[in-house]
Order: structure tokens, then C-alpha cells, then sequence
């Protein structure tokens, strides 16, 4: 049942989070979050649940945990800075495998290694998704929520100042996704059971000695998570002698840059990774196979470049055409997030790399 | 009044808590050690029942017994 | 005339296991079986959710036959106050150490105390970080020597000790601040009647609570397990002074 509605794009997250049976929520005021913390400040106790405005970015993170790990869907959004002191309980939740959903709405693009590398200890990884529109986070919302309850994985979507602040047009029906099993490992007090642990550095189950097997859980799914979730969007493959790769909101405007050059009868097609980690390097690896050469935008100093030229594995060049870009507010909308100007850089790369 | 404790030795980790708290003073230490290596309270006669040892042990080695009487049990 | 004898005392049956890992004459243990024997008696172990600190007391979930959450060193009251949220039905008591509440997690459990979260702090204060090998916490009193106060904590460098119960006792969300001890049986009785208090502060909704429990730790205080009681009564109990600090 279509419900279009015209929302900006943290609303609209927020909303499809709700939506996707999130009953909590806990976070810190920090641009470009806020606004989720606010939707959800009303929009939660209206719906039986619980929105809190923790003291801390740490204590946020403490709460959601709480919750989530009484089975309970739960969230919380911040920024870099925010993102960065909420690193430790992000690293051990994923060791616990208690699902989280956290918001990162950057500012420009320069945490992609913190989402994607994680600011934790161990080997833990994030499930991380990148919308590129406020439709887009609505969908990826709720796959947030479903992924990390599937895997027992905190899921981080990756946001920035543009999907926050950004006003679309949003068709709030869920996407359709498979039912999940109820979750028995959850802390609910020991009705009819012994007692359980939900724990990172112990097993489940009382009175165990094998704490080594509880961890190899935690990390086995790994290869699981990226054989079955990759996601990318491309276009214009077939013919590409250039292609581009761009991710979140900046690359909607890659994607329109490619799009002026192809009408100008440049050979250039489009990757944009949905799923930062698990990163699609095999999408990456076959656009390259029949290119001259990759051309990344990105607005940081160079971070998901290295991650294409991983899975490119040195066959083609790879050309950075972004870089760090800021207006005088310090956000992500600087003089670089211009279609004539990633046009130019296109130009320029595709006929240096004209043999 | 009859009363006595049952004592397991290998959870003693002699640390003599219970020696001083016991009123009668019937726990001596043992002059064997256990498999850890530490010694061990023995009980002698004249226990009350008094669940002193039992409550201040860190180890749980204790469980106290009285005769059955009118009285509830004091915990 | 002797009639049978009947089991008047056994450790509680939420002990999965008597054998623990903890020092000769640590307090902890003790505190720990107040707490289960508690749980028990008001009967709501269907419904305890404990949320674990980090610390020697770590040793505790395997064997507590209650659902267990751990936390991060520090990080209990807001993980509690997550539960607690969502399951206000939940007898919900975090067990924390000093180090682990009044140096790494002060913020935590003063905010959850400000907002009156209503769940039961449970903080085993031995004025030490056992865990590491007996290091200056937050609680170490003036005088005491540990491997970070060599010689003894000293004022000019090292600053004074923080009194958890009496700074809790301050914001309006604590609703029931005790202070008790596990070094004497008289000691482990009042224990136990402060945590029924604290707990009962809990299901009657009133807000937070704390006990502060000191417990005996003689290997991070460098003297004899059977030393341990009187180190807590004569150099602790001075700075630390038992009793009800707060009741609403």
C-alpha cells in the first residue's frame, strides 16, 4: 500500500524505523543527527515506546545496548565525532552479537574508514549501508533492522548533512522482507529456564569454559554476510572505458555528472556501493576488466579509493576525483559537490585515459 | 542443642575467616592441605548451629544443620 | 532427647557452583550470595536481570543462575537503564566495583541517579582495582598503599577519596542510598537487610537505589586473608561509615 509523502531525510529514516518495529531509540544532539533524535522524541512514546536524550554519546550507545539486548529493536544516530567516542561499545556488541542499528549522518564523506574499518578494537565488522536519496534510507532502514537481527551484527547507515536536510518525496511502504525467528538468546529473566549470559568475553550458557567458541561465532559470519548482502547500484557497464565510482548523496551527483558525459558521447559507466562493507569488490573487479581506467569521488582525502583499488588489484588505474570539501558551516556541501566541476574531472581523466 | 556443619575441603581456600567468628571456637585448622594446598577447618564437638562460619566463608564450604524444633532457621 | 537434624543453611541455589576463582578472603563472594539469597526470598528470579560490571566480580555470571547482561567497565547504569526501560517489569540490579563505578563509569551512575532510573546499583567498594593487580581507584582512602600510590595515596598527589553513597545521596532521582560491609556476620545481616530496602524501593517504583557494599580485597591491600576484616573495619569504615545515608 503506496503512502508518498514529501519528508527530509532524517525524518523519513526515522519514520521507517519506527515503522520496522524500532521501540527505542537513545541519543546526543549533534549536527547533522539531531533531527532524528527529535522525530523520534515524539513519535516514540506515541507508539508505547522509548526515546532517550542521554547525557553522553557513550551512555546513548549503553542504552541502546540495554535495550537491544533484551530483544527490543533499537538505534541511535550521531555523527564522526559522536560515532567516534561510541567505539568501544560497538566493538563488543558486535563480539556479543547484540543487533544495533546506529546512524552515522556525516559530515562531508570522511568517516567511511571509521564505518567501514570500525574505531573499535578487534576483528569485528559493521554491516554498513549507504543511501543515496531519502527513498533510499527509508529501504535501508528497515533492511537495517532486518540485516541485524538476521546476523546478530550491528548495521550502520551511513548518512550525511544532504540525506538529513534534504526534503523528497517518500513512498513509506516497507519493503517486502522474510520473517525472522524469535530471538532466544535475548535477556528476558530466567522464566521456566536456567539463567543465560548475554555477554562479549563469555559464553551463553552458565557454568561454560568455552569462551573461545563464542568469539569464533561472533567472527565466522563474516564470510556469510558477504556472499549473501553485497548490494550495488551500476549503470552504463556494457560500453564503459571510464567508470565511475561515488556512494551516499554525493553520488547522485555522479551519477548525473555521468550521465551529461555519455550525452556527450564519452564511454563512462557508474558504481555506486549500497553496501560499504561488505564492500561490492566483485562489481568493482568486473567494471574494471573491460575499463581503462576508475575514476572515484568521494569527499575526504581518499578513503573508499583504497577499497576500489583492492578489489581492482592494480589491472586498471584509479583516479581520485574528489577531495575534502567544506563550505565555512564545516559540512560536506562545499565548492567540489558540483555537477560542471565533476564533469570537468570525467573529461579530464577519460581523455587521459584514452589510449 | 545439636547442631554441626558439614564442611567440603577442597573448596577451603584458607583464608581463616571462619576460626575467630565461630563462638564455641570448634574449627581448628587442619594440619593436612587439601588439592589446591591450602589448609582446612575440621570441626570439633560443641557446633550451635550458630551459621557463623557459614555466612562469613567466601567459599561456601559451609552447610549448617540443627536439630529440628519449633524454630524457623535464622537466615 | 535429640531429634533429626535439619538443613539450616546451605549457599543459595542460585549458585550453579560453589568453586569460584576469587581470593582467599575476598568479600565479593559473600556479597554475591546476599544478593542471590535475596533474589530468592522476595521470589522474583523469574524476572532479575543482573547487568554486570567489569572487575574480579566478572567471575560471577557463569555461576549465578539468574539472566545476566555484562556491560563495559564502567558502562552498567546506562546499559541498565536501557533494560530497565524496556522491561519496567524486571527486578533489574547492576554489580559493579569501585573502580569500575566511581573511576571509569562516575558519569553513568550519576546521570541514572539524577533521572531516577529505577534499577538497584550494586557497587562491591574495596577502594582498589582488584582485577589488575591493585591499582588507585577513585575510593582508595588516604594512606593506602598500592602499586599507583606507592607508599601511600597522598592528597597533594594523588587527590582525596570519593564517597559513592553520600555524592549519590545528593540528586533527587535516588530514592534509597545505603552503605554496608561484609567483613563480620552482624555486618553481613545489615547487608542484606539494605539490599531488601533497595530492592524494595525498586518494586515500589520510587526511583534509583544503591548499596554500596565494602568488601574485604587483602591481596590488593598487601595483608593476610584473615587481616582483612579488621583493614576494613579500622582504615575503610573511618571514611566509608555504614548506615542508611538516604531513604525517601
Amino acid at each position: 500500500m503506496s503512502e508518498r509523502v514529501l519528508m527530509e531525510g532524517s525524518s523519513a529514516m526515522a519514520e521507517a524505523a519506527v515503522r520496522a518495529g524500532c521501540r527505542f531509540y537513545a541519543g546526543y544532539p549533534i549536527t547533522p543527527s539531531t533531527e532524528i533524535l527529535e522525530y523520534m522524541s515524539t513519535r516514540l512514546p506515541a507508539v508505547g515506546g522509548t526515546c532517550m536524550n542521554a547525557e553522553s554519546e557513550i551512555e546513548a550507545i549503553g542504552m541502546v545496548w540495554g535495550a537491544a539486548g533484551c530483544g527490543v529493536r533499537a538505534m541511535t544516530a550521531s555523527t564522526g565525532q559522536g560515532i567516534s567516542l561510541m567505539q568501544e561499545s560497538f566493538a563488543e556488541l558486535a563480539n556479543a552479537e547484540i543487533p544495533v542499528v546506529a546512524v552515522n549522518m556525516g559530515r562531508g564523506q570522511g568517516d567511511y574508514f571509521q564505518a567501514t574499518r570500525g574505531g573499535g578494537h578487534g576483528d569485528y565488522r559493521f554491516i554498513v549501508l549507504s543511501p543515496a536519496s531519502a527513498q533510499e534510507a527509508v529501504d535501508l532502514a528497515h533492511r537495517a533492522f532486518h540485516l541485524a537481527d538476521k546476523w546478530r551484527n550491528p548495521v550502520m547507515i551511513m548518512g550525511d548533512f544532504l540525506l538529513s536536510h534534504t526534503a523528497e518525496i517518500v513512498d513509506l511502504a516497507p519493503p517486502p522482507l522474510p520473517s525472522l525467528p524469535a530471538k532466544a538468546w535475548a535477556i528476558t529473566g530466567a522464566a521456566g529456564r536456567r539463567g543465560i549470559n548475554l555477554s562479549p568475553i563469555m559464553a551463553p550458557e552458565k557454568l561454560s569454559s568455552d569462551h573461545g567458541a563464542h568469539l569464533g561465532r561472533a567472527l565466522a559470519k563474516h564470510a556469510a554476510i558477504k556472499a549473501e548482502e553485497t548490494r550495488a547500484e551500476t549503470a552504463w557497464l556494457d560500453d564503459a572505458e571510464l567508470v565511475v565510482v561515488a556512494f551516499g548523496f554525493p553520488g547522485r551527483f555522479a551519477r548525473y555528472a555521468v550521465r551529461l558525459a555519455r550525452e556527450r558521447g564519452m564511454r563512462v559507466g557508474f558504481v555506486r556501493p549500497i553496501t560499504l562493507w561488505p564492500f561490492p569488490s566483485a562489481v568493482v573487479a568486473d567494471a574494471a576488466a573491460g575499463a581503462r581506467a576508475m575514476a572515484v569521488f568521494e569527499l575526504n582525502a581518499g578513503q573508499m579509493i583504497e577499497d576500489v583499488e583492492l578489489a581492482v588489484r592494480g589491472r586498471v588505474p584509479v583516479h581520485a576525483i574528489g577531495g575534502v570539501s567544506h563550505d565555512h558551516s564545516g559540512f560536506g556541501v562545499g565548492p567540489l559537490l558540483d555537477v560542471e566541476h565533476l564533469l570537468r574531472r570525467i573529461t579530464d581523466v577519460y581523455a587521459r585515459s584514452a589510449a | 542443642m545439636q547442631a554441626t556443619v558439614t564442611i567440603d575441603h577442597e573448596l577451603c581456600k584458607g583464608c581463616l575467616l571462619c576460626i575467630p567468628v565461630c563462638p564455641p571456637r570448634v574449627l581448628v585448622m587442619s594440619e593436612t592441605v587439601n588439592r589446591k594446598g591450602y589448609r582446612y577447618p575440621l570441626l570439633q564437638d560443641g557446633c550451635t548451629g550458630c551459621e557463623l562460619c557459614a555466612k562469613v566463608c567466601p567459599d561456601f564450604c559451609f552447610e549448617v544443620y540443627r536439630e529440628a524444633k519449633h524454630g524457623a532457621a535464622t537466615s | 532427647m535429640s531429634g533429626p537434624l535439619e538443613k539450616v543453611f546451605a549457599p543459595s541455589d542460585l549458585l550453579l557452583r560453589s568453586e569460584h576463582s576469587l581470593c582467599p578472603g575476598c568479600g565479593e563472594p559473600v556479597a554475591l550470595r546476599t544478593i542471590l539469597e535475596l533474589v530468592s526470598e522476595l521470589d522474583v528470579r523469574e524476572r532479575t536481570i543482573c547487568v554486570a560490571g567489569i572487575g574480579c566480580y566478572t567471575a560471577f555470571p557463569p555461576i549465578m543462575d539468574v539472566d545476566v547482561m555484562q556491560a563495559l567497565h564502567g558502562r552498567a547504569p546506562s546499559v541498565a537503564t536501557g533494560v530497565k526501560r524496556v522491561r519496567p517489569d524486571a527486578v533489574v540490579f547492576t554489580m559493579q566495583g569501585d573502580g569500575d563505578m566511581a573511576s571509569e563509569g562516575l558519569q553513568e551512575v550519576l546521570h541514572a541517579a539524577a533521572r531516577g532510573e529505577n534499577f538497584t546499583a550494586i557497587v562491591f567498594n574495596n577502594a582498589v582495582f582488584g582485577e589488575t593487580g591493585g591499582h588507585m581507584t577513585a575510593t582508595t582512602v588516604l594512606g593506602q598503599h598500592t602499586k599507583t600510590t606507592v607508599g601511600g595515596r597522598d592528597r597533594e598527589r594523588h587527590g582525596s577519596p570519593i564517597k559513592i553513597a553520600e555524592l549519590i545521596a545528593q540528586l533527587d532521582g535516588a530514592a534509597y542510598v545505603a552503605r554496608a560491609a561484609v567483613h563480620s556476620a552482624a555486618a553481613i545481616h545489615l547487608a542484606k537487610q539494605y539490599l531488601r530496602d533497595a530492592f524494595r524501593a525498586q518494586l515500589d517504583g520510587k526511583g534509583f537505589s544503591l548499596v554500596e557494599i565494602l568488601t574485604m580485597c587483602p591481596t590488593d591491600w598487601f595483608v593476610r586473608p584473615e587481616e582483612g576484616p579488621a583493614f576494613l573495619e579500622s582504615r575503610l569504615v573511618p571514611i566509608y561509615p555504614l548506615g542508611i545515608v538516604k531513604a525517601v
